[in-house]
C-alpha cells in the first residue's frame, strides 16, 4: 500500500505561495515573483502526477475496481458528536484526474503570464491570485466531506472575483467581478441548503459515507416529502443548483460572458477549464446519489445542460468579441458534461455518459485553454478583442495559427483530435438514453464548428486589415505553453478513460460506434464548410443574412436579453423597491415613533414645567384653589 | 489575587496614570501600555482557563471568588469565569487594544478621552467576569455612562441629538431590565431561605412558570435594546455614525455583545421555561433583523450607516441562534458575537482611518481608494469578506454553525425562517461587494484623494491585530470551540430540563 499523505503537499505548496507573494510579493522583482509562483505549482504538478502514476498504474484497480483512499484526514469543527466536518485529501478516480488537469492547465498559464502579463503594475498581486486559485482548486476536487467542497466553492468564487477585478480601476472589470460572485453566491446559497437537508437526514457530511453505495442512509430523506416532491429530490436540485451556478448553466449563466473582463490567462484558466468545471464534478461526486436516489434531479440535469449547451452555441454565432465567444463556446462544452452526466446510468457500459463526462472535462480543459491563451496571444499582438479588427494573422503568428488549428479542429470534433473522442462518448449515451437530448447535442457539434471555424477563418484568414504596428509573435514563455497544450489537445483523446474513470471504478470495454461518430463528424464538416464558404473570404454576405434574420439576430446578439431581465429584478426590484422602502420605513416609522415617544415626553416636561413659574400670584393662586378643594373633598367625605 | 480582579484593577490603574500624565505623547502611551498589559491578562487567563480544565476541574466557574459586600441585601463582589465569559474577555480585550491605536491621534480633549474610553472598557470587562446580578447590572451602567460623553463631545454629525438617543433608549432598556432582575432576586429564595444576586444560586431555584413568563421578556428585551433587537434597533445607526472610531468599535464590537450575553447568561439560563415557551416570539424578531437590517444596508449611503446596519442583520443572527436553543447554534451565538465583535471593530477602526483621510463617509464622494492606500484597502476588503462569511475567515465559522444547528429542528416554521436567515449571507454580498466596488474600486472619484497616504504604524498594528484574530478562528476555529463548548454543558442541560416547553409551530 502506498502512502499519500504527501499529497497534502499538492493544495499547501500554491497556498503558502499566495502567502508569501501576497505578504511580500510587492517587494520582489516581477521576474521573481512570476518564477516563484511557476516554480511553487510545478512541484504541485509533479507531485499530481506521481500521485496519477501511482493511483493508477502503480497500484491499480483492486478486484478490478479503483479503491478511494483517505488520504488525509483532519477533525475542523465538531458540531455535534457526530457531525462533525474534516478537511483532508480524498482521492478516487476523478480526483486524481482533477489534480492532473488543474495542476497542468495551471502550471501553462502560469507561465504564460510571466509573458503575457510583463510591465503591469499589478504583477505580483496578479500571481499570488493565481496561487490562491489553484489552492482553492485543488481544495475543492480533493474533498473529504461535503462542507469542505462548499468551502472550496466559496474560495474559487472569491479568487475568481479577485482576478477578474484585476484591472480594478476599470469600472467594467469591478461590475463584471461583482456580477460573478453575487450570482454564484445566489447559487450557493442553494447549495448550502442541500447540504443542511443532506445533513439533517443523512447526519453525516462524509463523502466516503455519502457515496458509498450503500443508500440506507437516504431512506429517511426518501420517506420525507415536501410540496408533493420528496426532500432528497429537493436536496439534490438544491445542491444541483450550486453547480450551476459555477459551471454557468442557464439560467445562472450571466456572469461567465462578462468574466471575460479579466486578464486572458484567468479566463483560460478559471472561465474556461477549471473553475467552471467545478459544478460538473460537484456532480459528478454526488453521482451515486443523483443517479439511486434522486433520479427526478438527474433528468432536470440532462435537460439544463442540453439546453444551455444549445443556448449557448446559438449566441456564440453572433458575438464579435473573440473571448466572449469562447465563453459561450465553454458554456455550450459545459452544458455537454453536464448533459452526458444526466443520461448516464451506473456501472459498467451503462455508465458511458458519466466516463465521457470526465473525458470531455479533460479534453476541454486542454483544447479550451489552449484557445484562450491563442487568443491571449493574438490580442497581446494587436491589442483588441473584435474579430472586425482581425485578419490575416496567419502570417505573422505561425505558431499561434498552428496550435489554434489544432484547438479549432480538436473543439469541433474531428478525429483524431481529443474533443472528437470525448464527443462521441457522450453523443453515444445521449443515444442510448435521450433521443431529444441527442439530436439537440448533434445539433450543437455542427454549431459548434461553424462559430469555431467562423471565428478561425477571420481572425487568420479574411481580408488583410490594416494594423498600426505588425503584429508579431509572442515570445516563447506564451508559444511554449501553447505547445505544449496543443500536444494534449491534439492527443488526449487516447487516454484509455474507459479503463481509468468510470461510474463505478470498474473497468468496461468502449467502442468506437459508427453509427454514432459518422453522423457527428458529417455535420461538424458541414459547420466548417459554410464558415470556409461564409468566412475564408471576406465578403459581405453574412451581413446580408443577419439583416435577412433582422429580430432574430438582434435578440441573439443582445444574448436573449437575459442581462436586462436581470438587471431589472435586481436594480428596479430588490435595490429600488424592496430595499429603498425598508430604509424608508425604518428611519420614518420604527425610528419615528421611537422619536414621538421621545417627542411626547418632552412636550409633557414643558407643559409640566410651566407649572414652576415662579410667579407668587399663581402659587397663591394654586395654593387657595387646592384648599378649598381639598376643603370640599374632606367635606363630603366627612359628611 | 485573583486574576479576574486583576482585569478590574488594571484599567483603574491606567485610568490614574493618565490623569497624572503630563503630555500628550505621555498619556497614549500609558493608555497603550495599560491596554496592552490588560490584553496580556486576558491570554495569560485564556492559557490558565484551559490549564485548569485539564487538570480535571470540573467546576462550572472558574477563579471563582465572593466577598460579601453590602449584607442587608445580600450583595456580593461575586466573579468567576467560564469559557464563555473567558472567550468574550479575549474579544474585549482585542478590541480596546485595537481601539486604543486606532484613537492615536485624537487631540482633543485627549485626556478625558482616554479616560472615558477606559472607563468604558472596564465596565465591559466587568460584566463578562461578575456572576452577582447586582454587580453585573453596576459595570453594565458603567460601561454606559461613559458613551454619553463620548459620543456628545468626542462626535460628528449631530452629535448631541445621537448622544441623547443612544443613551435613552438604553437607558430604556436598563429600566426595564431593572424590573427583571428585582424579579428575579425577589424569587431567588432557595433552601437557605436568603434573597440573592448570585447567578449560580438563581439557577439552583426553580422559579414558577408565571413569574418566569413575566420576567423573561423584561430581562430579554432589556439586554436586546442593547444587541438591537428589532424594533429597538434604532439608536445603533444614529449613534454608530456620530460616535468617534474607537467609540464605535468598542460599541459595535463589545458592548453590543453585552445584549446577547446578557439574554443568554441571565435570561435563558435563569428562567429556562419562559425561554423556551417564548423563543418563538424573539425567532420572529431575530428573524425580522436580520434580513430587514441586511436589505436596509443596500440602499445606504454613509460608510457608518451601512455598517451600523449590517450589525443589526448581524447581531439579529445572535438572538436569532440563542433563542434555537440547541448546543450547536449556542455555539454559533457565541462565535458570531466574538467574530462579529472582531469583524465590525475592524469594519469601524476602517472607515474611521479613511474618515480621517478623505474627510467623508459618503460611497459616492469616494471611488479607487486601493491605489491610494493599499493597506487600509486590504483590511477593508478582509473585514467586508468576514462579513459576507467568506471560508478562512470567522464569519463563516460563525455562521455555518448557526444554520447547521437551527436547521436541526424539523417544524416548517424553523425551517422558514432558518432558510430565511441563510438567505441573508446573499444579500451581505450584494452590500458588500457594492461597497468595496465603489470605495476602493474604479478611478479615483476627488483628485485630492489620490495624494492621500497610507496607514501609519499604530493603524497598521491596529487593523493586523483585528485581521490575525478574525483569520485565526477562521482558520484554526476549533480552540474556541473548545473553549467554549464545555462552559455550555450546564446552561444547555438546565434548558433542556423544559424542552418539552419548546414551540414547535405547525
Amino acid at each position: 500500500m502506498i502512502n499519500y499523505t504527501y499529497t497534502v503537499w499538492i493544495v499547501l505548496i500554491p497556498l503558502f505561495m499566495f502567502v508569501i507573494l501576497g505578504l511580500f510579493g510587492m517587494k520582489m522583482r516581477n521576474s521573481l515573483a512570476g518564477i516563484l509562483g511557476s516554480l511553487g505549482l510545478f512541484t504541485s504538478t509533479v507531485l499530481s502526477y506521481i500521485t496519477a502514476y501511482f493511483y493508477f498504474f502503480k497500484v491499480g484497480p483492486v478486484d478490478g475496481v479503483f479503491q478511494s483512499v483517505s488520504a488525509y484526514n483532519i477533525e475542523w469543527l465538531a458540531f455535534t458528536d457526530t457531525l462533525k466536518v474534516h478537511l483532508g485529501v480524498f482521492l478516487d478516480p476523478i480526483s486524481v484526474m482533477m489534480l492532473v488537469v488543474i495542476t497542468t492547465v495551471s502550471l501553462m498559464c502560469h507561465i504564460y503570464s510571466i509573458g503575457y502579463m510583463k510591465g503591469d503594475t499589478g504583477f505580483q498581486r496578479f500571481f499570488s491570485f493565481l496561487s490562491l486559485f489553484t489552492f482553492s482548486m485543488l481544495f475543492l476536487v480533493i474533498a473529504t466531506d461535503i462542507i469542505q467542497m462548499y468551502i472550496g466553492f466559496e474560495l474559487v468564487g472569491l479568487s475568481s472575483y479577485l482576478l477578474i477585478g484585476h484591472y480594478y480601476e476599470k469600472p467594467a472589470a469591478v461590475a463584471a467581478a461583482n456580477k460573478a460572485f453575487i450570482v454564484t453566491r445566489f447559487a450557493d446559497f442553494g447549495f448550502f441548503v442541500g447540504i443542511l437537508l443532506v445533513s439533517f437526514y443523512t447526519g453525516t457530511f462524509d463523502f466516503t459515507v455519502l457515496i458509498n453505495g450503500d443508500g440506507s442512509i437516504f431512506a429517511g430523506m426518501a420517506a420525507a416529502s415536501f410540496m408533493g416532491m420528496n426532500i432528497i429530490t429537493w436536496a439534490m436540485l438544491l445542491i444541483f443548483i450550486g453547480g450551476a451556478g459555477k459551471s454557468a448553466l442557464f439560467p445562472l449563466h450571466i456572469w461567465l460572458p462578462d468574466a471575460m473582463e479579466g486578464p486572458t490567462p484567468v479566463s483560460a484558466l478559471i472561465h474556461a477549464a477549471t473553475m467552471v468545471v467545478a459544478g460538473v464534478y460537484l456532480v459528478a461526486r454526488m453521482f451515486i446519489v443523483f443517479h439511486f436516489q434522486a433520479p427526478d434531479a438527474l433528468e432536470v440535469v440532462a435537460y439544463v445542460g442540453a439546453f444551455t449547451s444549445l443556448f449557448a452555441a446559438i449566441i456564440a454565432i453572433t458575438q464579435y468579441d473573440i473571448k466572449r465567444i469562447l465563453a459561450f463556446s465553454t458554456l455550450s462544452q459545459i452544458g455537454y458534461m453536464i448533459l452526458a452526466l444526466g443520461v448516464s446510468g451506473y456501472g459498467g457500459e451503462e455508465g458511458v455518459g458519466y466516463m465521457a463526462s470526465m473525458f470531455h472535462l479533460t479534453t476541454h480543459a486542454m483544447f479550451k485553454a489552449l484557445l484562450f491563451l491563442g487568443a491571449g496571444s493574438i490580442i497581446h499582438a494587436i491589442h483588441s478583442n473584435d474579430l472586425r479588427d482581425m485578419g490575416g494573422l496567419r502570417k505573422y503568428m505561425p505558431i499561434t495559427f498552428i496550435t489554434f488549428a489544432i484547438a479549432v479542429l480538436s473543439i469541433s470534433g474531428i478525429p483524431p483530435f481529443s474533443g472528437f473522442w470525448s464527443k462521441d462518448e457522450i453523443l453515444a449515451a445521449a443515444f442510448e438514453h435521450n433521443k431529444i437530448i441527442y439530436f439537440s447535442s448533434v445539433l450543437v457539434a455542427g454549431l459548434t464548428a461553424f462559430y469555431m471555424s467562423r471565428l478561425f477563418f477571420t481572425v487568420f484568414f479574411g481580408k488583410k486589415t490594416e494594423y498600426h504596428h505588425t503584429p508579431h509573435e509572442s515570445p516563447w514563455v506564451m508559444t511554449i505553453p501553447l505547445i505544449i497544450l496543443s500536444i494534449g489537445a491534439a492527443f488526449a483523446g487516447f487516454i484509455p478513460f474507459n479503463e481509468l474513470v468510470t461510474s463505478d471504478g470498474a473497468v468496461f470495454e468502449s467502442h468506437l460506434s459508427m453509427s454514432i461518430a459518422l453522423p457527428s463528424i458529417g455535420i461538424a464538416l458541414l459547420g466548417i464548410f459554410f464558415a470556409f464558404l461564409l468566412y475564408y473570404k471576406k465578403s459581405n454576405t453574412p451581413d446580408k443574412i443577419t439583416t435577412s434574420l433582422g429580430f432574430l439576430y438582434k435578440t441573439t446578439l443582445n444574448k436573449f436579453y437575459f442581462d436586462e431581465l436581470y438587471l431589472f429584478v435586481t436594480k428596479k426590484i430588490i435595490f429600488n423597491i424592496i430595499s429603498q422602502s425598508i430604509a424608508w420605513f425604518d428611519r420614518h416609522v420604527v425610528d419615528g415613533s421611537m422619536n414621538g415617544i421621545a417627542w411626547v415626553i418632552e412636550k409633557t416636561s414643558v407643559k409640566s414645567k410651566e407649572l414652576q413659574s415662579g410667579q407668587l400670584q399663581q402659587y397663591a393662586f394654586i395654593f387657595v384653589a387646592g384648599t378649598i378643594i381639598l376643603v370640599l373633598c374632606f367635606a363630603y367625605l366627612f359628611n | 489575587m485573583n486574576i479576574l480582579s486583576l482585569l478590574i484593577l488594571i484599567p483603574i490603574i491606567t485610568v490614574f496614570g493618565i490623569a497624572f500624565s503630563r503630555s500628550k505623547n505621555m498619556v497614549r502611551i500609558v493608555a497603550l501600555v495599560g491596554m496592552s498589559a490588560q490584553l496580556l491578562t486576558a491570554i495569560v487567563l485564556m492559557f490558565s482557563y484551559y490549564a485548569t480544565r485539564d487538570a480535571g476541574v470540573t467546576a462550572q466557574m472558574i477563579f471563582y471568588q465572593d466577598i460579601e459586600w453590602f449584607k442587608f441585601l445580600n450583595i456580593h463582589y461575586t466573579v468567576g469565569v467560564d469559557g464563555i465569559s473567558v472567550a468574550m474577555i479575549l474579544l474585549t480585550g482585542v478590541v480596546t487594544f485595537a481601539g486604543i491605536l486606532a484613537s492615536w491621534e485624537v487631540e482633543y480633549l485627549q485626556k478625558e478621552f482616554f479616560i472615558s474610553l477606559i472607563l468604558l472598557a472596564t465596565g465591559v470587562f466587568g460584566f463578562f467576569i461578575s456572576l452577582d446580578l447586582f454587580l453585573m447590572f453596576l459595570f453594565y451602567e458603567i460601561a454606559v455612562i461613559p458613551m454619553y460623553f463620548l459620543i456628545g463631545i468626542w462626535g460628528t454629525g449631530p452629535k448631541e441629538y445621537s448622544a441623547m438617543k443612544l443613551t435613552l433608549m438604553l437607558m430604556g432598556g436598563s429600566a426595564l431590565m431593572t424590573v427583571g432582575l428585582l424579579g428575579l432576586y425577589f424569587n431567588s429564595k432557595g433552601a437557605d431561605g436568603q434573597l440573592t444576586f448570585n447567578i449560580l444560586e438563581i439557577a439552583k431555584v426553580n422559579i414558577p412558570k408565571s413569574t418566569q413568563m413575566f420576567f423573561f421578556p423584561f430581562i430579554f428585551v432589556g439586554f436586546g435594546v442593547l444587541g438591537a433587537l428589532y424594533p429597538f434597533h434604532t439608536w445603533s445607526p444614529d449613534g454608530h455614525a456620530s460616535a468617534p472610531t474607537a467609540v464605535s468599535m468598542l460599541h459595535a464590537g463589545v458592548l453590543m455583545k453585552l445584549g446577547g450575553y446578557g439574554c443568554f447568561r441571565v435570561a435563558m439560563y435563569l428562567l429556562p421555561e419562559a425561554a423556551n415557551a417564548l423563543s418563538w416570539i424573539f425567532i420572529i424578531l431575530a428573524t425580522i433583523s436580520v434580513v430587514y437590517g441586511a436589505f436596509g444596508v443596500i440602499w445606504q449611503k454613509d460608510l457608518k450607516y451601512i455598517n451600523a446596519y449590517a450589525s443589526v442583520s448581524h447581531v439579529g443572527l445572535i438572538t436569532f441562534a440563542l433563542m434555537m436553543m440547541n448546543k450547536v447554534t449556542l455555539d454559533g451565538a457565541i462565535i458570531q458575537m466574538i467574530s462579529h465583535g472582531l469583524t465590525t471593530a475592524l469594519f469601524f477602526a476602517l472607515i474611521g482611518m479613511i474618515y480621517g483621510r478623505t474627510h467623508t463617509r459618503m460611497l459616492d464622494k469616494m471611488g479607487g481608494l486601493m491605489k491610494v492606500m493599499p493597506f487600509l484597502a486590504v483590511g477593508f476588503m478582509i473585514a467586508g469578506f468576514s462579513t459576507l462569511g467568506l471560508p478562512g475567515l470567522s464569519g463563516f465559522v460563525a455562521e455555518t454553525t448557526v444554520f447547521i444547528g437551527a436547521f436541526q429542528h424539523f417544524d416548517i416554521f424553523h425551517r422558514i425562517a432558518t432558510i430565511l436567515v441563510v438567505s441573508s449571507i446573499v444579500i451581505a454580498a450584494v452590500y458588500v461587494l457594492r461597497m468595496v466596488g465603489k470605495l476602493l474600486f474604479g478611478p479615483i472619484v476627488d483628485e485630492h484623494h489620490s495624494k492621500l497616504k497610507d496607514a501609519k504604524w499604530f493603524e497598521k498594528i491596529s487593523v493586523g491585530t483585528l485581521v490575525i484574530a478574525i483569520a485565526g478562528i477562521g482558520i484554526a476555529p476549533f480552540w474556541l470551540y473548545n473553549l467554549i463548548s464545555y462552559s455550555l454543558t450546564p446552561i444547555m442541560s438546565r434548558l433542556n430540563e423544559f424542552s418539552n416547553l419548546y414551540t414547535h409551530i405547525f
